[in-house]
């Protein structure tokens, strides 16, 4: 109960200043298409450099939460994940949107995230010594068999046809192969230069979601086809507040999914949305009504991907080993301030230490009120005349692709990307399952490598891949996935059959 | 900005001698900083803390900005600087040697030590060879003895082909006359997780970052040609430990510009940047950091980078 002893120094007035400015100037980046979490928290580390340093990390640490909250904004709204974390937010958040319902869709999102966020923490606080070995003991093969855990949801994501899902899938794998790849040193797929250092996620994630609606927009001309309602319908907090906390189930899939995945170096928490997701579907009483706009698609998906906060900074916090893009560049804030993560962090910088997590917990409520604060209002966005939203979306698409690495390449990868996907959207596909394939394939790929290596040289690839608990557990989940997908598709087939004679 | 920069490097190309007069009221606008790794990576942070006394009235008296362009293992932030960054001073790009010395040899690439110039150099890290703390080797000597019974089993992690970290494998393995299973990282800290995480047996590592993780690890040696004073006086190096590895793979970081910019540009930068590195700020920062500063003006860099050329032609000469 140490951090409690610790929560003074985040309820000073300077300390709530920073954490406010800190959670709303998070809300706002993470709400932009391309400013992912990892660049708005290294776009603050130099501002943290004239700040003592429990301050400096509070910044950060509420800028980090947030962020990862915000993209759910355009997300919802815009159908634009803001990060490749809320992809999942965007499937049935934007069907809410579209249907009039944004500004319950928002709370509700904030909402989960908010429970998500404390639970990932508190498990931060009082698991990290016990979960920081059992990080560590992720290898190449379990990393590995976690990427096909991932691929197994492909087929089920796009709801429509799980062929059209797992060729989409395909379709992603192949664009992750283009670039040099790391391992070997070996280009694939480079015809010209831009494309040597492979296609960025941030941009083909902002191509593929946001270019087929901008082209839908103009298209439709003044009058959106999609969109079922003109009015928006106000919302009552309480009442979303009740909704969330009703969908007890989703919440804690989501809570559980988010802390596991966060927990393992190398996944990313980019997968946790998506697979709380999965998950939550599978074992809902709702389940075909997920894609749809059905909120207990959002509870799920943003209560994971909040989740995955706390735990993604267990390595970083005990080891000095950051398990992920984010937690990497949050080293280079600590380091900074001259604090060493490692075993003994909280004994020798427990007031530091403890004031970012501490600071972290605080910020998911200052989150939610901010949040909320704004639901009302950002989803009016949904009553602009779609050739206006149609340039406003073009003109963040273009921006942030440009801002990852200040390439015009990049721009132009996921202009071409975001055709392509428009004409492939006319036959049925989605985006969703294309970005998993480009999440997933590298991560697999990687690990498949490394895993023959080692291998190789000691009992054979075989043993080192199909042996070990772990692996089996993971081999496991990996059939039982399939085996439910397949049993569904089976399922429907004979109910259509019997319908139709 | 692009186009300008573009526009700017055309102008340049017409105009020469519309360039001579330039130096003296050079920096009059920001400089940029081209770092080829992500934000958050060692180079990046250390490029951060010695730029950010870059704007003082008594060195440049403007700000360098950092600008990230990751990919390839550096080569696409360095081709694309090699290639199209403009030659008026103010874009400048980090180097790390010996990585983009020894992936111009190795791969088809647009950079090489010809047509880049160096400014300055900031710091040194070298590679150390790491185990678990719970590993039955104590010393280089145990690693050596238990891999001539078990060839090809002791598996070392490191960061990526071609970086400073697989340079100083290829020498420990020459040097210890055995074969070892080299096992490349996305980077250093995934590297260092692998054997702290017990999926290798050792690896080779920054010093810095090893240091960071002194806990969990043994350190068996350094990869330089003198021991750390400052923070790891009680490894000893390879060489005093019998084993022929020297300061090869050690990775510089420092400054560079395109070839083509003015001397007298290429002169002003080399004599403040040393100063820049030297500030006392910059120091307390990398000190606590716990980032090794070098500071090497650029005679003494162009000569590095000359023998760097000469000795990895050699070391990778073998190699497919």
């Amino acid at each position: 109960m140490e951090f409690l002893d610790h929560f003074g120094a985040v309820f000073t007035w300077s300390s709530m200043l920073i954490l406010c400015a800190g959670t709303v100037g998070g809300l706002l980046l993470g709400a932009t298409p391309g400013l992912s979490p990892t660049m708005a928290v290294a776009l603050l580390i130099p501002f943290t450099f004239h700040m003592d340093p429990a301050q400096g990390l509070m910044l950060l640490g509420a800028a980090y939460t947030s962020t990862v909250a915000g993209g759910a904004v355009s997300a919802i709204l815009l159908n634009i994940p803001g990060a490749p974390a809320n992809i999942a937010t965007a499937l049935d958040g934007n069907m809410m949107a579209r249907m009039g319902a944004g500004a319950r869709a928002l709370q509700i999102c904030f909402i989960s995230s908010a429970i998500g966020g404390v639970i990932g923490i508190l498990v931060l606080i009082f698991l990290t010594p016990v979960l920081a070995a059992w990080a560590l003991k992720f290898g190449p093969s379990h990393l590995f068999w976690v990427a096909i855990l991932g691929v197994t949801i492909i087929a089920t994501l796009d709801s429509k046809s799980v062929v059209k899902g797992l060729l989409a899938g395909c379709i992603g794998l192949w664009i992750a192969m283009i670039g040099a790849d790391t391992i070997q040193g070996v280009e694939r797929f480079i015809f010209t230069e831009e494309l040597e250092g492979g296609i960025n996620i941030i941009a083909a994630l902002i191509g593929l979601f946001a270019i087929p609606q901008v082209i839908e927009m103009l298209e439709g001309g003044r009058s959106d086809p999609r969109r079922s309602v003109f009015e928006v319908r106000r919302a009552n907090v309480w009442r979303s507040a009740l909704e969330t906390v009703s969908k007890l189930k989703a919440l804690a899939i989501g809570g559980i999914v988010g802390t596991v995945i966060g927990l393992i170096p190398g996944a990313g928490g980019q997968i946790a949305g998506l697979v709380a997701y999965d998950q939550s579907r599978r074992f809902s009483k709702v389940r075909e009504k997920y894609g749809t706009g059905e909120s207990e698609g959002v509870v799920a998906a943003e209560s994971a991907n909040n989740a995955m906060v706390g735990p993604s900074l267990v390595p970083l916090l005990t080891l000095s080993v950051p398990g992920s893009p984010t937690a990497a560049v949050l080293l280079g804030g600590l380091l900074i301030h001259g604090i060493f993560p490692g075993p003994d962090l909280f004994q020798q910088h427990a007031a530091v230490a403890y004031a970012f997590i501490n600071s972290m917990l605080i910020g998911q409520i200052l989150m939610l009120v901010f949040g909320l604060a704004i639901a009302g209002v950002s989803a009016m966005v949904i009553r602009v005349k779609p050739p206006i939203l149609a340039s406003a979306i073009l003109v963040l698409a273009v921006f942030g692709s440009y801002s990852v690495q200040h390439s015009m390449a990049d721009v132009a990868i996921m202009l071409a990307l975001g055709v392509g996907m428009y004409f492939l959207a006319q036959y049925g596909f989605s985006p969703a399952p294309l970005v998993l394939g480009i999440i997933l394939g590298p991560i697999a790929e990687y690990n498949y490598v490394q895993g023959r290596i080692l291998g190789e040289a000691q009992d054979g690839i075989a043993a080192y891949f199909l042996t070990g608990w772990l692996n089996l557990l993971l081999i496991g989940l990996v059939a039982l996935s399939l085996g439910f997908s397949l049993y569904t598709e089976i399922r429907a087939r004979t109910d259509t059959g019997e319908a139709a004679a | 900005m692009k186009m300008t920069t573009i526009a700017a490097a055309a102008l340049a190309v017409a105009l020469p001698a519309g360039l001579a007069v330039a130096a003296d009221d050079y920096p009059n606008k920001p400089i940029s900083l081209m770092i080829a790794y992500s934000p958050g990576g060692a180079t990046d942070f250390q490029a951060r803390i010695v730029t950010m006394v870059a704007a003082n009235k008594d060195l440049l008296a403007q700000p360098i900005v950092i600008i990230n362009r990751p990919g390839a293992g550096g080569r696409t932030g360095w081709n694309h600087f090699a290639s199209k960054a403009s030659t008026d001073g103010y874009q400048l790009a980090a180097y790390n040697v010996p990585h983009f010395i020894a992936q111009s040899i190795k791969f088809k690439v647009k950079y090489n030590i010809d047509n880049l110039e160096p400014i300055a150099n900031w710091g040194a890290d070298p590679a150390v060879l790491v185990v678990n703390k719970d590993s039955k080797f104590n010393s280089v000597k145990d690693l050596a003895a238990w891999a001539k019974d078990n060839p090809g089993k002791v598996t070392v992690s490191g960061a990526g082909l071609f970086v400073g970290h697989h340079i100083a494998f290829l020498q420990i393995q020459n040097a210890l006359g055995v074969k070892l299973s080299y096992v490349p990282h996305k980077g250093g800290a995934p590297a260092l997780k692998s054997v702290l995480g017990g999926q290798v047996m050792a690896g080779v590592n920054n010093l810095s970052d090893a240091f960071r993780s002194r806990a969990n690890l043994k350190i068996l040696g350094i990869a330089d040609l003198q021991r750390d004073k400052q923070f790891l006086p009680d490894v000893p190096t390879f060489k005093e430990q019998g084993y022929d590895v020297d300061d090869s793979s050690v990775n510089f970081r420092g400054i560079m510009v395109r070839k083509g910019t003015p001397q007298a540009v290429i002169d002003k930068l080399a004599k403040i940047a040393p100063a820049m590195f030297a500030n006392g700020r910059v120091a307390k920062q990398m000190r606590i950091g716990g980032s090794p500063i070098r500071i090497m003006d650029r005679a003494a860099v162009k000569k590095m980078w000359a023998e760097r050329q000469t000795f990895l032609t050699g070391l990778l000469k073998g190699l497919k």
